[in-house]
């Protein structure tokens, strides 16, 4: 079969317990379980991770970087949402 | 051949998080998912007393703070139950629990807030405690209740430092505003400290879940904790402290307090605070008051389920 009709998956590894999964790159594969076993032999050959994610590339709905300013813009004018806008005496400043 | 019992306390004491698909004993399931639901009430309970104040805050800086605070909570409700679900309960499940008083939620937000000073004590002390009691969850054995404290403990600082700035500018202003201080101080201080829960001899579920390492540190520890750091807050506010039995001492290195109302931190617990039942009625109207926008997305979604069925349809003739 040729490759460009195999599925786009995303690969997220959790390198340990406790922490997120990452997002580690991606592969081609005809399904789940296959790309499940792919990931474990191409991301984790020296033991990276713990646990792995794939997930179908066309499955993630991801922001766009042109978008960035509507999204993001509305949060630069609220400093206050920051500890250090609030300025304490120096007995308590480390609360 | 280790049973799964064994491989799991072999995780909890080597200090390895417990994963969603990990085995693990139905008790500490059951404990964390009515923990963390608990937590999670909390949050969203406790925008109620705030969210009353945001049309009364007395200038434009502090409205605009107060909406980005009780915006946190909303978000830090939904990193909670999201971190419940993925215990095998359903948001609609905790809900009911909630509605039907079979979950709790923290008491301190059955208590009623009078004026604008109450809102700076809450930022100040009721954030405060929270906080104290989340930073020591960060280390908590299940690993989504973990990485939930951490983002929430990272975005909940504002929230103590804002109420402690507005109390300062209280403390600091007029005779009156002075006393209005002290009073949310004398008011919200003792109900702060009932957070942390009953003694630990009295706590129901303290001992397995210490063991389990769902919780980190006791009650009484971290309630100590709490009394700690909060008698240089209050020095510096020049206010009096609630408690005249606040007393340093230098052999435990921890200063003596006075017992707290015990029968009434029951009694608030079991549904008689002045707030339990507006609380929760008020919970249940704004979900029901929700329910055409829930209406609205499914009848949207079967929509468009349907035009691209008869799509389909029509490419297949």
């Amino acid at each position: 079969m040729a490759i460009e009709k195999l599925e786009l998956f995303e690969v997220f590894i959790r390198s340990k317990r406790g922490l997120d999964h990452k997002h580690v790159g991606s592969l081609h594969a005809e399904d789940h379980a296959q790309a499940l076993e792919y990931a474990r032999d191409c991301y984790t050959r020296r033991s990276e991770g713990v646990s792995i994610w794939v997930v179908k590339s066309s499955d993630i709905c991801a922001s766009q970087e042109d978008d960035a300013d509507c999204f993001y813009d509305p949060s630069d004018d609220k400093p206050y949402r920051h500890a250090t806008y609030y300025v304490l005496p120096e007995p308590v400043n480390n609360m | 051949m280790i049973s799964e019992e064994q491989n799991f306390m072999r995780k909890i004491e080597a200090e390895e998080k417990i994963e969603p698909k990990d085995w693990m004993p139905d008790q500490y399931r059951k404990n964390l998912i009515r923990q963390i639901s608990q937590h999670a009430h909390s949050e969203v309970i406790g925008m109620q007393p705030e969210g009353n104040y945001i049309t009364r805050a007395p200038s434009l800086r502090r409205k605009a703070v107060l909406i980005s605070k009780v915006q946190d909570e909303a978000g830090h409700g939904l990193y909670l139950y999201s971190a419940a679900e993925t215990l095998g309960i359903s948001r609609a499940e905790m809900i009911e629990q909630l509605q039907s008083g079979k979950a709790k939620y923290s008491s301190i937000f059955n208590y009623p807030v009078l004026t604008w000073a109450d809102i700076a004590a809450i930022g100040w002390l009721v954030d405060g405690a929270a906080i104290v009691n989340q930073v020591s969850l960060q280390r908590t054995s299940y690993g989504p209740y973990s990485r939930g404290m951490i983002r929430i403990c990272k975005e909940e600082s504002f929230h103590q430092r804002q109420g402690y700035e507005a109390m300062l500018s209280l403390a600091k202003g007029s005779a009156g505003q002075k006393a209005m201080a002290q009073d949310a101080l004398n008011r919200f201080y003792w109900p702060a400290l009932m957070m942390f829960g009953p003694h630990d001899s009295e706590s129901a579920h303290s001992q397995k879940s210490m063991e389990w390492k769902i919780k980190r540190e006791t009650n009484d520890d971290l309630r100590q904790k709490f009394i700690d750091q909060t008698v240089e807050q209050i020095e510096v506010l020049g206010l009096d402290h609630p408690d005249k039995g606040i007393k340093w001492n230098e052999e435990r290195g921890h200063y003596d307090s006075s017992d707290l109302n015990w029968d009434e931190f029951w009694s608030v617990i079991n549904g008689n605070g002045h707030c339990n039942r507006q609380r929760v009625e008020h919970h249940v109207a704004a979900h029901d008051e929700g329910e055409w926008v829930r209406d609205a997305i499914t009848a949207y979604n079967s929509k468009k389920n349907n035009k691209k069925n008869a799509n389909q349809t029509k490419q297949v003739a």
